[in-house]
């Protein structure tokens, strides 16, 4: 341990306010791109979930149109 | 039909893009202009002092040269990526980065070319010493080649995207630092009177390393653009 | 010999890969970090010329180191999304830039805090922080073309272009900062020419290296992964893997 007490730790002989912010602002930094990528995976999430919809439907209209027939096809 | 040889491909490229420019004279001028208002700016918010003018003068210099080489880029390739002449140009039988190099040529003689006759002028504005005036001219003359080639490196990425003026800027500026620095201290060395053939020389090493290896990252950003 | 690489070049495979090693990168970066930073804050002892300040260097060391290292890597990306077309390789640059640019920014931060007890003011033209601000400026640039483009193709292959003319770029302008860096020297002493440094701060500053390195190489693949997942989202695996987690 290089400091005695934690009041010294803090301290930091004087220069508690660099170090501090230097480890704060940094930290700061880089859990902003890590919280930015896990944001990014839940709207991904979000996106896939609509997607996996439009494809339901999608695919429940052309069944209904298969079944039911919706004028279209050629006259036999 | 006969097959054109590489020199006289090369020749036909560079002609028809003097030509092109010679019917818009105002492309290749406005620039000039913009650097002569930029320099003149200088001691007006400065003040007309000749110490501090001629002692800040290689730095005010440069750095209008680099933005004002920064100006008539986005044009370089636009108009003849919309008419389909790069297109054609890719399917010429010489490879597209020897091509490339005639347009580099032709932007260099009507961008860089005028800017080492204009330097004198601009020497003259800022009251450089007479020994800094050759030196100006000839880091000129050694590194606006280097600006063609990155320039077009910046135009050809960017032939896509719409407005991309800023663009250009935002990507090249960074890459034009290395010129600056050995450019301007060759300027302050010589109007010092002091030897500046060791800058010179780096700066001629890094125009030449840039205009070998430039040609390639244009044709790929062109084929890429024209894909 | 490189056949054991091609079943990853297609991204199902990769991301199968990423998803693997991702728990241990985390686990290895947080224990390597968080010892390496109460290492230097609390054990290492204290410097006989800068006090305590000097334990910024266990983050602004890393940082300037990786965010290069960074560079090196989006380049290596960039080439072989050149040569080989290989979309995985395409969609790590913008895995890679954001965190490039944020480890950068890192450096910038703690060299100019740093800055502040040492020479008096928050910045210094140094040959370092320079260089630094130079290499956030070619992040910037990477990153606004790749975003400039409609077609994310095309945006990744005009980064990938920039990124190698950018990483031929970076010795010279790094000599050259440095060079003129000399040149200009003023009052300034560089402070990070240190002689050789005690083992007692050796030590948590190589933990604090290796810390960074699993850090960065954690926060590239969570990032890849998205990466993956937004250009195959039609398919049908993207959707079943993220409803899985």
């Amino acid at each position: 341990m290089a400091f005695d007490s934690f009041t010294d730790f803090v301290a930091m002989g004087g220069y508690g306010l660099y170090v501090w912010l230097s480890f704060f602002l940094s930290f700061v930094v880089l859990a902003g791109v890590a919280l930015e990528t896990l944001l990014a995976k839940r709207q991904l999430v979000k996106k896939s979930r609509q997607l996996q919809q439009r494809q339901q439907r999608l695919a429940r209209r052309t069944a209904n149109r298969a079944a039911v027939g919706d004028g279209n096809e050629p006259k036999t | 039909m006969s097959q054109l040889s590489n020199r006289q491909t090369w020749l036909t490229l560079l002609k028809r893009d003097l030509r092109i420019a010679a019917r818009r004279r105002s492309d290749a001028l406005n620039p000039l202009l913009f650097l002569l208002m930029v320099v003149t700016l200088f001691p007006l918010g400065i003040g007309p002092g000749p110490d501090i003018l001629a002692r800040i003068a290689p730095g005010i210099i440069w750095v209008a040269a680099l933005l004002a080489s920064l100006l008539g880029l986005e044009r370089l390739f636009r108009d003849d990526f919309q008419d389909g002449t790069l297109e054609q140009l890719c399917l010429l039988p010489q490879p597209l980065a020897f091509t490339v190099t005639a347009k580099m040529m032709a932007h260099w003689l009507l961008s860089g070319l005028p800017l080492v006759i204009l330097s004198p002028v601009l020497a003259l504005l800022l009251s450089l010493p007479l020994q800094g005036w050759w030196a100006l001219a000839l880091t000129l003359f050694l590194g606006t080649p280097a600006l063609s080639a990155l320039g077009a490196i910046g135009a050809a990425l960017t032939l896509q995207v719409q407005r991309g003026s800023s663009l250009v800027s935002l990507i090249l500026i960074p890459l034009f630092i290395p010129l600056l620095i050995f450019a301007t201290a060759a300027v302050e060395n010589a109007s010092m009177g002091l030897a500046v053939h060791g800058q010179l020389a780096i700066l001629a090493a890094i125009s030449v390393l840039t205009v070998t290896l430039a040609p390639l990252a244009v044709a790929a950003g062109i084929r890429m653009s024209v894909n | 010999m490189w056949r054991w690489l091609h079943p990853y070049a297609k991204p199902e495979a990769t991301y199968n890969l990423l998803q693997k090693l991702l728990p241990w990168f985390v686990a290895l970066t947080l224990v390597t970090l968080i010892t390496g930073v109460i290492w230097g804050l609390a054990f290492a002892p204290g410097d006989y010329q800068q006090g305590d300040s000097y334990r910024i260097i266990f983050l602004h060391v890393p940082a300037a180191i990786f965010s290069m290292g960074a560079y090196m890597g989006m380049a290596i990306m960039g080439g072989i999304a050149l040569i080989w077309q290989i979309k995985t390789a395409e969609w790590a640059i913008p895995a890679i830039a954001p965190v490039g640019a944020a480890l950068t920014v890192v450096a910038l931060l703690t060299g100019a805090i740093w800055g502040k007890p040492m020479w008096g003011t928050w910045w210094v033209w140094d040959a370092r922080l320079t260089s630094e601000l130079i290499l956030l400026f070619l992040y910037v640039g990477v990153m606004a073309l790749y975003f400039a483009f409609d077609d994310a193709r095309t945006g990744a292959k005009a980064a990938a272009i920039l990124s190698l003319v950018g990483v031929i770029n970076l010795p010279i302008i790094h000599f050259s900062v440095e060079w003129w860096n000399t040149l200009h020297q003023g009052a300034t002493i560089t402070k990070f020419e240190r002689p050789s440094i005690a083992a007692s701060m050796l030590i948590p500053l190589l933990i604090c290296l290796a810390g960074f390195a699993f850090l960065t190489v954690s926060l590239v693949m969570m990032r890849l992964k998205n990466e993956i997942l937004r250009h195959e989202l039609h398919r049908p695996w993207a959707q079943q893997r993220l409803e899985q987690d």
